[in-house]
């Protein structure tokens, strides 16, 4: 956890880097040498202290600029947040949990006190300091998902349970992977889950849904996803796409491991207590090359990854142009030798 | 599963066979909040084997000082309301799961028509506060079988007014289903909870009246039937496991230390699914949950409600 927080920019000149700290603490996702596309998903529990599950939600040294990097998006493109009127009680679901888990887990940053259902929400990075009514919309600045929306590192989407579906009807999405779909509010598991190579066949997406219209309050779960992103830019939605897709023209073999940067998610899903939707969490973390082979471990297995990996799944990630000089950058640290199964760094 | 220790605060008689329970957290916090239709499963331990039956929560969402649920005494049941009417009391230390809602309403509805029947009114006390809350447009239609077994009557009349309609089988007042359901505005959602034979009859009228079928809501919980003995082997963990007659095999796997899923205990949600690796007798599927196709091919089972008369029956598990 972070006591202090950088300065830095995701967009233009790209400040962004990664302390020792945070190399250290990264989510690396291949635990084996060979990726598999799968759901892999598990209890959202307390991780290992300093990791980045310790907390429900991750606050790291990124978080101001991060917040600040939201804010720019939002201003450029207001349709990035996005809710129908019957997402009302998951909103103050969404407030509610993010408030709660921020105050506990990170007491020097954020503080909330309840009178009754007067509120008052203190985030000291931020500056922020106000008091509502829970329950009457009236009294925030904004509507209440919004609001904490862009008090949170990540993308938030509120889902309605119904027709034996999920259905993503709120969303503040303003770093999202090239590989999504455009978010439109209102769209079906299915319409948002595209045809992901090998995934569909596979029925992952079905099964899927399955465990997740089964999921309880009380019991979060998580998952790893990953792509690479050229420059460490949050924003690679497709409405976009003229501002950053001509950046993967821009590597070679001399820049490579500092515009090449693996982007984790770490997704999460709650159950939301009032409104019994699901809230999606995703939360980018990104990494160049460089920094990431600090650890010869996860350079060696980076590379075993992305030597084998199936050319649709290159395709579908967008990393066609640039993936040879990913593989051939991260060659010359495997010398082969058994490594054993786990994402550890040591 | 997570589970919440709760102490039961009060217990109150409030028909000839309904008993209320009033349950608090046993450090004297709040209770988690939940969405109006939701059920908690309450474990019980009768002469040491755990018996957990699902219950709806009936007070409203927002006061969760407290849950309540209510309890029809069923006489040739396998025990579970028996016990908590007979040796439940105040005081009494007691773990329930984290709300469930199996029974959630349509929040892009326009109206709601809700059919109760008896002791299935209990999920419609959340639901109803939670309509209140939202100032949506709904209809109570409330059925049972004379005046002294109507619970809740005079706090329904509190809380919905003039849209409470009740009907009581002793005075030859009927329920009309289709009068009920062939004259309703476009965007209007059906939700019927109650005895089989209601919640058939409400699920075909309004079928047969052309309503889309994401439109036509039911709770019902089956509670695990009684049967014959019959075994059961589990794959992974090597062990052969006797189902004797008054338990579910859900229930025996349990007993036998082997944890397995769940959410509804009762047919419904599909969280229990099992893979039938082999079996050579017939199985009894009793859930709601598997298509007609896959309950003839006998690759899956419901463990909690469902049952099977071989020899053998080797699970993935
Ligand atoms: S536990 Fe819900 S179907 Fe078995």
């Amino acid at each position: 956890m972070a006591s202090t927080f950088k300065k830095e920019t995701f967009r233009e000149d790209y400040t962004y880097s990664n302390s020792a700290e945070a190399i250290k603490r990264f989510p690396f996702p291949f635990p084996e040498d060979q990726y598999m596309y799968s759901v892999n998903i598990e209890p959202h529990v307390k991780g290992k202290v300093g990791s980045v599950c310790e907390f429900t939600f991750d606050v790291d040294e990124h978080y101001v600029a991060e917040c600040l990097d939201k804010k720019i998006t939002l201003e450029q493109d207001p349709g990035r947040y996005q809710a129908l009127p019957h997402m009302m009680d998951a909103q103050w679901d969404f407030l509610e949990l993010t408030m709660e888990s921020l105050s506990q887990d990170y007491p020097q940053h954020f503080s909330l006190n309840k009178n009754g259902s007067v509120w008052t929400w203190e985030n000291k990075p931020l500056g922020i300091k106000d008091t509502f009514t829970f329950g009457d919309s009236s009294t925030l600045a904004m509507e209440p998902f919004d609001y904490m929306g862009r008090q949170v590192q990540g993308d938030f989407v509120l889902l309605d349970h119904r027709e034996e579906t999920l259905f993503a009807d709120a969303g503040i999405v303003t770093s999202q992977a090239d590989w999504s779909l455009a978010f439109n509010v209102g769209m079906s598991w299915r319409e948002w889950h595209g045809p992901v190579p090998r995934a569909t066949e596979l029925g992952v997406m079905d099964r899927a849904l399955k465990h997740l219209l089964n999921l309880q309050f009380g019991s979060p779960v998580r998952r790893l996803n990953w792509t690479m992103t050229i420059n460490p830019r949050l924003d690679t939605s497709p409405e976009n796409y003229p501002q950053w897709g001509g950046d993967r023209n821009a590597v070679n073999a001399d820049n490579v491991s500092d515009l090449v940067h693996l982007r984790v998610e770490l997704q999460t899903l709650f159950r939301l207590p009032r409104s019994n939707a699901i809230m999606f969490s995703i939360r980018c973390y990104l990494i160049n090359l460089k920094d990431l082979s600090t650890y010869s471990r996860w350079a060696k297995r980076l590379h075993r990854v992305q030597k084998t990996m199936h050319p649709d799944l290159i395709e579908y990630k967008g990393m066609t142009k640039f993936h040879p000089l990913v593989v051939d950058w991260l060659a010359k640290f495997d010398d082969g030798a058994a490594l054993d199964v786990g994402t550890h760094a040591e | 599963m997570s589970m919440i220790n709760a102490i039961v605060a009060a217990v109150e008689q409030v028909t000839p066979l309904v008993k209320h329970f009033t349950f608090v957290k046993e450090d004297g916090s709040k209770l988690p909040p939940f969405s109006g239709g939701s059920h908690v499963v309450v474990s019980m331990d009768i002469g040491g084997r755990v018996h957990r039956n699902p219950y709806s929560l009936m007070g409203s969402p927002e006061a969760t000082d407290a849950y309540h649920i209510s309890v029809r005494k069923q006489e040739n049941s396998r025990g579970g309301s028996v016990f908590m009417h007979e040796h439940v009391t105040v005081g009494m230390p007691i773990k329930i799961t984290y709300p469930v809602n199996l029974f959630s309403l349509a929040k892009k509805g326009h109206k709601h028509i809700l059919i109760a029947g008896g002791i299935g009114i209990t999920p419609f006390m959340s639901q109803i506060a939670d309509l209140n809350r939202l100032g949506a447009d709904y209809e109570m239609h409330y059925a049972f079988r004379s005046p002294e077994h109507g619970a809740f009557v005079e706090q329904l009349k509190k809380s919905c007014s003039s849209r409470l309609h009740c009907y009581i089988d002793s005075q030859g007042e009927q329920l009309d289903f289709k009068a009920l359901l062939g004259d309703q505005p476009l965007g209007t959602h059906v939700y019927v909870c109650g005895p089989s034979s209601m919640v058939t009859v409400v699920l075909e009228t309004a079928r047969n009246l052309g309503w889309p079928e994401r439109h036509i809501h039911n709770e019902q919980f089956l509670s695990p039937p009684v049967g014959e003995p019959f075994n059961i082997q589990l794959a992974k963990s090597n062990i052969e496991i006797q189902v004797p007659a008054d338990m579910s095999m859900l229930e025996a796997i349990e007993a036998a230390g082997v944890e397995a899923d769940y959410l509804c205990r009762g047919g419904v949600c599909g969280r229990c699914e099992l893979q039938v690796l082999e079996t050579d007798g017939a199985i009894l599927h009793n859930d709601h949950f598997l298509t007609d196709s896959e309950k003839v091919s006998c690759k899956k089972i419901m463990p909690c409600v469902s049952r099977a008369n071989g020899k053998r029956l080797l699970l993935d598990l």
